[in-house]
């Protein structure tokens, strides 16, 4: 995708960390539109927007948007078909 | 105690200016002291928020650019024309002004010894920052995991940290190439011109020595030098990514 | 908790009379780009806007056909939900009451589809008599890609994530489905003088 309005997942893992309690940028996300799998780190993040849209880096399918509302934070799931955190 | 580390790490704390150091033009790093910091990984980076009398809140992130020193971080800040928050930082702040911090925050675009290497660090302008950290932290333990250093700014005065990759260079045997963009000074020895797949070729970590790479910097940047990397041979697991907008994140 | 940091304000905010900006707004001189994903890059040649009805017929455009339409030029103010307002923005472009000359029953809601994928929803009535367009040029150029380009949805009197960028069509039926921001949790009709950002206000 030739475009440079992204970023990538680290730039919300302030945003994850306060959600999940979690440090979240090295968990593996599954895309269930094309099976790719990429650390949460590595997904692409669009900020400039009225929420954060979290798309694949490879098909580009949006993954997971959150919407900052009055008094909280929706996660809306889309095509992020699992997560899966390293034992520690 | 885990428990007690992440509640720190999720609140906003406060952060105090101890310093201020010029480091170019237009790059000036702020030193903070934050009591209770729980400490971080070279890598990581910290969400900073600016309140204004009226309400206006403002979060930018910036990398941590020190290793970890009891209380101590360091950030570097690169002014951006027209920023909102850079200018504050960088113009306005006085040592002694306090600021909320929280962090540390990322868990993939960190090094640290045991993940071993040898390492491959990949910078375009301010994208330079987390990957020293990475430097520092290598230096100051004394580790003999191997490090390559690469990076790009438009023109010499851009350039960070010059005399203290100099002397890494000369005691510590990490190979360090700079390449200018846009201008360079009469006979300049090094590459004039963006990353390229020859470049990575002339100065990176061979593919065969499975190199950890990170790669920092503008969005553009970071996809040009990791989608190079891979052409020339490198695995793309091997390659960890850190893209920063326009202002700064 | 938060501390107060004493000279910082939000960055070129500009003067405006007050009955020109809705609650909880500031104007800016600039044009922020927003975007959830990248870019569209739509060439005038594959370029296609298609409008269908509640029984399915419709009427579809090439950029040239779509081009030899009457236009208009018109002097709005823009509301973004993300607090920004822009006051006297020129835009060109084709009324929607014309595009609606050519299909039978548009029914009380449509769906705006986007290349690329993203959907906003409006009532009919806010559409017609005047109050849309598909808008081709801002400030006597080109809308370029960044903004919407080659054609995006003008409807000034809601929140401007109603006025969809890279417009590619309507269906037009007798249910309000809602659009992509709208089933994240944004209101689903965005009235900024009422403050509808959230469903719920």
């Amino acid at each position: 995708m030739s475009d440079d309005r992204h970023l990538d997942g680290n730039a919300v893992g302030g945003l994850l960390l306060e959600i999940f309690g979690h440090e979240m940028t090295a968990e593996l996300g599954c895309c269930g539109h094309c099976g790719a799998v990429n650390p949460i780190a590595a997904v692409y993040v669009y900020l400039e927007a009225p929420g954060v849209v979290v798309r694949c880096p490879a098909c580009a399918t949006v993954l997971l948007v959150i919407t900052e509302l009055e008094s909280s934070y929706r996660v809306s799931f889309e095509e992020l078909s699992w997560i899966q955190h390293t034992k520690s | 105690m885990a428990r007690a580390a992440i509640q720190r790490r999720l609140n906003w704390s406060i952060g105090e200016v101890v310093e201020f150091v010029d480091e170019s033009p237009r790059v000036r790093s702020l030193v903070i002291t934050s009591p209770g910091w729980v400490g971080h990984l070279p890598g990581q980076h910290i969400d900073i928020r600016l309140t204004a009398e009226d309400g206006y809140q403002a979060q930018r992130s910036y990398s941590i650019a020190t290793p970890e020193e009891d209380d101590l971080l360091t950030i570097t800040v690169e002014l951006i024309e027209d920023g909102e928050v850079s200018p504050y930082l960088i113009e306005a702040l006085q040592v002694g002004d306090q600021i909320e911090i929280r962090g540390p925050i990322g868990g993939y675009f960190v090094w640290h010894e045991a993940l071993g290497g040898p390492v491959q660090l990949i910078g375009g302008g301010s994208g330079v920052v987390p990957l020293m950290a990475m430097l520092r932290a290598r230096v100051r333990t004394g580790s003999d995991v191997p490090f390559r250093f690469l990076s790009s700014a438009r023109s010499h005065e851009d350039l960070l940290f010059q005399n203290e990759l100099n002397g890494i260079v000369s005691r510590d045997g990490v190979i360090v190439t700079h390449t200018l963009t846009r201008s360079h000074p009469e006979g300049w020895s090094g590459p004039a011109r963006r990353v390229d797949k020859a470049m990575l070729e002339e100065y990176a970590w061979p593919p065969d020595h499975r190199p950890l790479a990170y790669v920092c910097g503008p969005t553009g940047f970071v996809e040009s030098v990791a989608t190079s990397l891979v052409e020339i041979g490198h695995e793309p697991d091997r390659i960890r990514t850190e893209r920063f907008g326009p202002s700064g994140r | 908790m938060a501390i107060i940091n004493r000279g910082f304000r939000r960055k070129r905010e500009v003067g405006a009379p007050p009955d020109r900006v809705p609650p909880g707004q500031y104007v800016t001189a600039d044009f922020p780009v927003l975007s959830a994903g990248p870019t569209p890059r739509i060439g005038w040649d594959e370029w296609r806007f298609t409008i269908t009805d509640k029984k399915g017929t419709g009427k579809s455009w090439s950029w040239a056909e779509f081009r030899d339409m009457s236009s208009e030029q018109v002097t709005v103010d823009i509301h973004c939900v993300t607090k920004w307002s822009k006051l006297d923005t020129v835009w060109e472009g084709v009324s929607v009451d014309t595009l609606l000359t050519y299909i039978d029953d548009p029914g009380t809601h449509l769906l705006v589809r986007s290349y690329g994928g993203y959907t906003t929803n409006l009532p009919t009535n806010d559409v017609t008599g005047g109050k849309a367009w598909v808008a081709f040029g801002y400030d006597g150029e080109a809308i370029s890609p960044e903004h919407g380009g080659p054609a995006r949805l003008l409807v000034p009197h809601l929140y401007f994530w109603k006025s969809a960028k890279w417009v590619n069509g309507f269906d037009f039926s007798d249910h309000d489905r809602r659009g992509f921001w709208e089933s994240y949790g944004y209101h689903e009709y965005g009235d900024p003088w009422l403050e509808q950002r959230y469903s719920g206000d």
